[in-house]
């Protein structure tokens, strides 16, 4: 498993980035391991996340937005792999829900890009640097955030009526 | 002499066009007949899939995972239920472990018919598209004739598979292989090696590896590039790693590493390896086991997360699932392939004609079913 190495490796350079919190598990399940985060300084620890010989993550596979609950906060999941070395790593990085803002990663992987403007849609989670942070799967002008636990439905989009009887549906 | 600029235009493709293979439109900046700049607008076909999967329990998931991508539901279906059966500890009998491999592969072949067949209308080639419709649909009548729906299955279920094989399956698929097998050569003749189709094909399109893997392309469209990466065989899981087979790579046989002509060399090349794995599967098949035999009687992981990859037809399709100890998902995320092709088609399109588009398009073999959730 990488991660261990990827925390060595960011404490070693950045000491105040990984939050003293229990590393290395995800809890009971047979889940992987992660490496927890502040988002100070993301950018360049992504940059030589991707750089290092020894580590050499070119590959983003995966961003997840996850609300984690009405009175916690915003965290986001970076699915992370190496091509060369074919290793993998998860990174995590939780936001407050108020001021939701880390810096983007489109400069150093180029899907981050559209992966980061889905996140941004569905969680209002705002990407600083990002070049063109915008909807991307709901309409421009839609209003709020989905799937925030705390999410409700508009009554109407453009005077079409959103059904709110939900018998039957289960 | 240098490049005249003129004024540039903007066009747009879709959403509805027989070339765009679904509701998408691209947003296309033009200076005469060449592209500057393509910005794909997707979302057209948005279902809130993920949000959905939040009020539903973990079975009731399986037949949303068909309609992502609509063209490989098997396949969808595979890479949930081996998700979901590594966040439960569940092993499942080694017959039902064969049965999803020989189904994931029909699929495979079948997807890859629809992408070929298709990528021949794009340049114009209308004949071998119903030469490979008449093959898919056998494999569709082997599907409905195991569980009744010919699209959208609901085959695979957390621990098991609804239905067993029925009887004659086994004996109907090799009739099928036997009967595949000397078409797939008839295939590559008319189309594949067809000047024409080179000329459309070849050296357009360039996807280098570098940038592939910047973008996350992954699957057909990585390996035309010259990457070998198959989940099947680089994280083996269910029982690929006992079978034997190989990984085409794109070679520029035609023209340059990672142009249209070897991405769909690719595709052609993996429906006669997953031929083989088909033969294997079928041999080896054990005739004892229970496909209900593992069900749990509640679906219900403990506290914890996973992030499981599969090697589906588009290549890297992952589950992300986050278990609160509830009966349903407390988040559940899908890493689709074909979001992040698409998303490179700006790089490797700018700067090629207009018809030129039309063809790397559809060299991505994009389903925006899966795209859009």
């Amino acid at each position: 498993m990488i991660n261990p190495r990827i925390i060595e490796f960011i404490r070693s350079r950045w000491p105040e980035a990984v939050p003293e919190v229990e590393t290395g598990t995800t809890g009971d399940a047979p889940g992987e391991a992660y490496v927890p985060l502040r988002p100070n300084d993301w950018n360049e620890i992504a940059r030589q996340l991707r750089d290092d010989p020894a580590l050499k993550l070119d590959s983003l596979q995966c961003i997840t937005g996850v609300d984690l609950g009405p009175e916690a906060n915003l965290e986001i999941r970076y699915n992370l792999h190496s091509m060369e070395h074919r290793h993998h790593g998860e990174i995590r990085i939780e936001v407050p829900k108020e001021t939701p803002e880390l810096p983007s990663v489109a400069a150093v992987w180029d899907i981050a890009d559209w992966f980061e403007r889905e996140v941004y849609d569905m969680y209002g989670i705002r990407f600083s640097g990002h070049p063109n942070l915008m909807r991307i799967l709901l309409p421009d002008d839609w209003e709020g955030w989905p799937l925030r636990k705390d999410y409700e439905e508009p009554e109407t989009y453009h005077g079409i009526v959103v059904p709110k009887v939900k018998t039957g549906w289960e | 002499m240098g490049i005249v600029h003129g004024e540039e235009m903007v066009l747009n493709i879709g959403p509805q066009h027989p070339s765009t293979h679904g509701v998408l439109r691209l947003h296309v900046r033009t200076d005469g007949e060449i592209i500057s700049h393509i910005e794909p607008v997707i979302g057209y076909l948005h279902r809130c899939f993920e949000k959905h999967c939040e009020n539903l329990s973990y079975e009731q998931v399986i037949p949303f995972t068909d309609r992502c991508d609509y063209i490989a539901s098997m396949n969808n279906n595979f890479g949930y239920v081996v998700a979901m059966e590594e966040l439960l500890g569940i092993q499942v009998p080694e017959r039902v472990e064969y049965i999803r491999v020989i189904m994931a592969e029909l699929n495979r072949i079948a997807s890859h018919l629809v992408a070929l067949g298709t990528y021949g209308l794009d340049v114009g080639a209308f004949t071998p598209f119903l030469y490979m419709f008449r093959d898919r649909e056998r494999i569709l009548d082997l599907f409905e004739l195991t569980c009744g729906a010919r699209l959208l299955y609901n085959y695979m279920w957390v621990g098991g598979l609804s239905h067993d094989l029925p009887v004659g399956f086994v004996e109907a698929t090799y009739r099928f292989l036997d009967d595949f097998e000397p078409n797939l050569n008839e295939y590559h003749e008319l189309l594949m090696y067809n000047k024409i189709f080179i000329e459309r094909t070849a050296d357009v399109g360039i996807l280098p590896p570098d940038v592939a893997i910047s973008y996350g392309v992954t699957g057909p469209n990585l390996r035309g590039s010259g990457v070998s990466w198959d989940l099947r065989k680089d994280e083996p899981y269910s029982i690929y790693d006992r079978l034997d087979f190989e990984i085409p790579v794109g070679t520029g046989q035609m023209g340059t590493v990672g142009d249209c002509w070897d991405r769909y060399w690719v595709r052609a090349q993996e429906m006669a390896e997953s031929v083989k794995i088909l033969r294997q599967a079928l041999k080896d098949l054990p005739a004892e086991g229970d496909v209900h035999e593992a069900l749990p009687r509640k679906v219900r992981p403990p506290k914890g997360s996973i992030y499981k990859r599969t090697e589906s037809p588009r290549g890297d399709l992952a589950y992300y699932i986050i278990s609160d100890g509830k009966p349903v998902p407390f988040r559940l995320k899908m890493r689709s392939p074909a979001f992040t092709a698409l998303s490179v088609l700006s790089e490797i399109a700018s700067g090629w004609m207009i018809s030129d588009v039309i063809a790397i398009l559809g060299s991505l073999d994009i389903v925006l079913g899966e795209i859009d959730r």
